[in-house]
């Protein structure tokens, strides 16, 4: 494990060379999608559109925020479930996108397709969003403003705490730091 | 004694509620979170239960949400039968008090006004409203926003009777095993057993709200949630899930009589922003 400073949009020698486990701190430009802006990229792509966004070499982070008060550039902005975004994202890995920030387990799809694609999959502490809130320095609506917390959003990073959870070598972090610390054997049911 | 209590008084608190609720912590979980800290093997999982102090710290410092997913807003009323309620709906004041809360607190609205249609309702509401009427001429009202990295990972598993004891230990175990990471680590863990399919979901929803480091004064219930959080925290999954001795904060269990054909038990897990406020008035 190493402490390590990546700047983003991330080279993709860089992102080729983290290893899981690894701690990182994030410094560059970011964007955010949930849910339903996944819902809209996938429709536009099934239909050979356009994407809002130009994906290829970015980092995607899933997070809505709560809203910013005065003078502030966003609210709470912690992870949220990367799972739930399983469905699309061997896709837009395959279009270019480098890199995931979120939390949780990902599909075995998506574990092929960051390996495929020399990508990686990082987690942020999930729960700690006024912590996380402090490391980004602005944030604008780019597309989807409607969606209003699901918007796809451009941030400015400054030294965000992530850790390599997948690999481009397809290590899994959350599989291998249990087992180190497992005591317990249940009987599943 | 009849008393009159306005359900805009009701209203003005809930409002209150919802935005204490997701800025400060309750000291008991304050205090579970510093003890883990003490005992965690892990360095990462130290340096992750550090990092959730200190954004405890921010978020009421600086009245930034502990967590951006300011939850579905869960509010548990218990009426006394001697209350008389004036001044309109109770279930449109609670909702008003909601809905106030989320927008003048900025708070995230999360709440879509049909499960499949999704079109957010932008102030957060329907809440979801569990009414009891109990003695007395007081209102207690509890409000305990809830996250949904963790509400999508409860369970409920309708056992049978053969299975007993450690049919439900094992299923608590299933559930927080299959939880993992994502449910944000370390977790509560609310368990009903017994009861109905939908009696012991809300048993294991209350759950949630009982004090961590409180026990059930059913004696060998409190010993399953000894025994119980011992085991997950030897799961290994650890703060953040990235491994550690430091699963779950707490396991709190309720029971209820059952049928003779069945023994129900939900899983309710919360992460370890266990949001819950009580007011009584």
């Amino acid at each position: 494990m190493m402490d390590k400073r990546i700047r983003v949009p991330i080279d993709k020698e860089v992102a080729k060379s983290l290893r899981a486990g690894d701690y990182v701190y994030i410094t560059g430009t970011i964007y955010t999608a949930r849910d339903a802006a996944h819902k809209r990229m996938d429709e536009i792509l099934r239909q050979n559109g356009e994407l809002p966004i130009n994906i290829k070499g970015q980092l995607i982070y899933y997070m809505g925020p709560s809203p910013a008060r005065e003078g502030r550039p966003i609210g709470s902005a912690g992870p949220t479930t990367a799972s739930r975004m399983d469905k699309y994202t061997p896709r837009l890995l395959d279009l270019g996108m480098a890199a995931m920030i979120g939390k949780g387990k990902r599909s075995p799809e998506v574990v092929d397709a960051v390996v495929r694609n020399g990508a990686v999959y990082f987690a942020a502490v999930g729960g700690a969003g006024a912590l996380l809130s402090k490391c980004i320095t602005s944030s604008e609506v780019v597309a989807y403003d409607d969606l209003g917390t699901e918007a796809i959003r451009r941030l400015t990073v400054e030294n965000f705490p992530a850790v390599v959870v997948i690999d481009s070598e397809g290590n899994n972090l959350y599989e291998t730091a249990a087992e180190k610390y497992r005591k317990t054997e249940e009987n599943r049911i | 004694m009849i008393r009159t209590v306005s359900v805009n008084e009701i209203a003005k608190n809930i409002q209150e509620m919802c935005i204490e609720a997701n800025h400060f912590l309750s000291s008991d979980m304050q205090k579970a979170m510093s003890r883990a800290k003490e005992s965690e093997e892990s360095t990462l999982g130290r340096q992750i239960l550090g990092q959730l102090q200190e954004n405890l710290a921010i978020a009421g410092e600086e009245m930034i949400p502990i967590c951006q997913d300011t939850g579905m807003a869960v509010i548990f009323l218990e009426i006394g039968q001697d209350v008389h309620l004036e001044d309109g709906p109770l279930e449109d004041a609670v909702n008003e008090g909601v809905r106030r809360g989320y927008v003048d607190g900025f708070l995230r609205k999360s709440v879509v006004k049909d499960p499949l249609i999704r079109e957010n309702t932008k102030d957060n509401t329907p809440a979801v409203i569990h009414t009891r009427i109990v003695r007395g001429n007081q209102v207690k009202i509890t409000v305990a926003p809830k996250g949904f990295g963790s509400e999508n990972m409860s369970r409920i598993f309708m056992l049978k009777p053969a299975e007993g004891t450690e049919g439900v230990k094992n299923a608590v175990l299933t559930a927080v095993k299959d939880a993992g990471p994502n449910a944000c680590p370390p977790m509560v863990v609310g368990v009903g057993i017994g009861g109905t399919f939908e009696k012991c979901a809300l048993m294991a929803k209350e759950a949630l709200t009982r004090e961590v480091g409180v026990h059930s004064d059913v004696s060998y219930i409190k010993d399953m949630e000894e025994e119980l959080l011992e085991k997950i925290n030897g799961l290994g999954i650890g703060p953040g899930g990235l491994g550690g001795t430091t699963t779950a904060l707490a396991v709190n269990i309720n029971t209820y009589p059952t049928h003779i054909a069945g023994l129900p038990v939900a899983v309710n897990i919360c992460c370890h922003v266990n949001r819950h406020v009580v007011r009584v008035i």
